[in-house]
């Protein structure tokens, strides 16, 4: 059975009663086929009209929706000759971070992407897409080795946040998260980053500080997420949606602000109605990101990518 | 350079305007809840002169404090875009930005100054923890880029002083930003083989600390200031665990190797004018 958002009760309801309608003329060879395409059609209309105008608090939950495609699902489909790399070398290997290379579209790539898991089984083992200091320095090590051997980076970002634990902050969370941002900006090589699900603030830029960063039409990017800053500003966590609107999470909002270079679309009702088309939609997207930035040299990618950070809030945006 | 013409002039307000006076002559520590007078206390550089507590002092005294004979030039840092999301939550943004410049006298929540420490030439980035919680926005990125920037200009070290709760949530995605953007300026001072040392005072916690706090050639922190990512409330919760003695304090940071040394505040400008002078690399040392 799919799982529906509050929000999405009343096309559960019409997608419900058709499944009903189906099963019953199967069983008494009953012949509704008009009632089943005009109660078909009104859940078609409900559902482009619910997803034409979703508020950034919709947005948020369809970001963080339990059956929305998964790094791991992106890998799959997008990546192949995969060979997962594990390990910071240093302490430990962080399953918040799936790491690897492959190919993408033939050509040799780095991976890195924060993965929350898909049931109650890989979210504990993924530690819900939270990263520790081993993560980050898992990926600032593969971030070096591709920029040894010149492969561009492709970064899937799906994450509520770093791990905020004490262990964390013991081996020095802050610092592995800033040198991760460090080695991504460092990088000779081309860095597309895609925001496929919850970019959780500086968990998340530690892997998405990118020549191109691309935004999932329904994924969110926040400093903090909206429950977080509405117990903070407003006192009380119950102004989640309002804190939403207020903090321009939505792809939307990101672009207008210049903050992320492309919005990739989703299929109508979400990327977790039909997968596979929003993925194959962010091959797509990455192609045509990454193409342009293997033909510049590394003096150009770095003057490139030094312009497009500290030109970042320079400009009013109304 | 066109930037340093635009942007570097010196700040005659710096003599004039500071909003120092007290409204009591008398302060409480918040250590030991001794009451201290004023005056005491600002010769012994708002540190308790009962319990050692380092009270948090204005952006404007760290610069009196570090720069031989508390002598500098102040530079006026450059504008960027106020309130670039429209922001309001039980206040418009715009508002507590006046008010926070109202009441502090400053643009935003860092100040920026050339001149030498110990004889060297030095650029010092002050953190205002008195502007919104020293929270960093687009100004406060702004601000540091400036100063890395004059930093290479003049072949002068540089040494930023952090205090900040994090990001500038009313800022929302711009200011997350300014993580990588502080990042860009201070590979800029790097390359140009100069040194950067993070003085971490408290509190360094959030965005700040997941950028140019934990950056530093060398990271020196004052006694017992909080230093870390996450919020210990956030901790807490998520755990489940009751934090351990001096987590996220600065000994704790120092025993954890995530610090070079805690200095106490007024030891702090000899120690930085004698890592500034070791750090100098020979070929400038000799055209100096
Ligand atoms: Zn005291």
């Amino acid at each position: 059975m799919r799982y529906f958002l509050d929000f999405e009760k009343p096309i559960a309801e019409l997608e419900s009663k058709i499944e009903e309608l189906r099963q019953m003329s199967e069983a008494e060879g009953l012949n509704i086929a008009d009632e089943v395409s005009k109660l078909t059609e009104k859940a078609d209309r409900q559902l482009r009209a619910t997803y034409a105008k979703l508020t950034a608090w919709q947005k948020t939950q369809v970001a963080r929706h339990p059956e929305r495609p998964k790094a791991k699902d992106f890998i799959r489909a997008l990546i192949t000759d995969w060979t997962p790399l594990a390990g910071d070398r240093a302490f430990a290997n962080d399953a918040a971070v799936l790491s690897g290379m492959g190919r993408f579209r033939g050509r040799p790539v780095m991976v890195l992407g924060t993965e929350k898991g898909s049931d109650t089984e890989t979210r504990v083992a993924h530690n819900f897409g939270m990263a520790r200091p081993e993560g980050y320095r898992k990926a600032r090590r593969l971030l070096e080795l591709a920029g040894r051997f010149g492969l561009p980076v492709l970064t899937f970002v799906d994450t509520s946040g770093a791990f905020p634990g004490i262990d964390a902050e013991a081996r020095g969370q802050a610092e592995a998260i800033a040198r991760s941002i460090e080695a991504c900006l460092m990088a000779p090589v081309p860095i597309v980053a895609t925001i496929i699900g919850e970019g959780g603030s500086g968990g998340a830029i530690a892997l998405a500080a990118g020549d191109s960063v691309l935004m999932m039409e329904h994924s969110i990017y926040a400093l903090i997420s909206p429950e977080g800053c509405a117990a903070i500003l407003w006192k009380d966590g119950t102004f989640a949606a309002t804190a939403a609107e207020a903090l321009k999470i939505t792809a939307e909002d990101l672009k207008r602000l210049k903050l992320i270079d492309a919005v990739v679309p989703e299929p109508l009702g979400g990327a977790h109605r039909d997968p596979a088309t929003a993925i194959a939609a962010v091959g797509d997207a990455v192609q045509a990101a990454l193409t342009p930035l293997l033909a510049l040299d590394v003096a150009a990618l770095h003057a490139r990518r030094r312009e497009k950070y500290l030109e970042m809030g320079r400009e009013a945006i109304a | 350079m066109t930037w340093l013409t635009e942007y570097v002039r010196p700040k005659i307000r710096t003599l004039l305007g500071r909003r120092e006076v007290p409204d009591n002559l008398w302060v409480q520590c918040p250590a030991c809840q001794q009451m201290l007078y004023h005056t005491e206390l600002a010769k012994n550089l708002k540190v308790c002169t009962h319990c050692g507590h380092h009270l948090r002092p204005l952006a404007e005294e760290r610069l009196d404090w570090t720069f031989d004979n508390g002598e500098y030039t102040r530079i006026e840092l450059p504008k960027v875009p106020a309130d670039p999301l429209r922001f309001r939550d039980t206040k418009r943004y715009i508002d507590r930005l006046r008010d926070a410049r109202e009441k502090t006298g400053l643009d935003d929540a860092i100040v920026v100054a050339h001149g030498t420490i110990g004889g060297q030439k030095a650029v010092v980035a002050a953190m205002a923890f008195e502007f919104i919680g020293g929270s960093m926005g687009a100004a406060v990125g702004e601000g540091f880029v400036a100063a890395a920037r004059l930093a290479i200009l003049q072949q002068a070290g540089f040494v930023c002083y952090t205090a900040s709760g994090g990001a500038r949530m009313m800022e929302g995605a711009v200011s997350l930003m300014q993580l990588p953007r502080t990042i860009i300026a201070l590979d800029m001072v790097k390359a140009a083989g100069l040194p950067y040392i993070a003085v971490l005072t408290d509190p360094t916690t959030g965005g700040i600390s997941a950028s140019f706090a934990m950056l530093g050639d060398i990271h020196i922190a004052e006694p017992n200031a909080e230093i870390g990512f996450a919020g210990a409330r956030v901790i807490e919760q998520t755990v489940r665990e009751k934090l351990p003695e001096g987590f996220q304090r600065s000994e704790y940071l120092l025993e954890h190797g995530v610090i070079d040394m805690v200095v106490p505040r007024p030891q702090m400008a000899e120690t930085l004018a004698r890592v500034l002078s070791l750090l100098r690399r020979a070929e400038l040392s000799q055209a100096a």
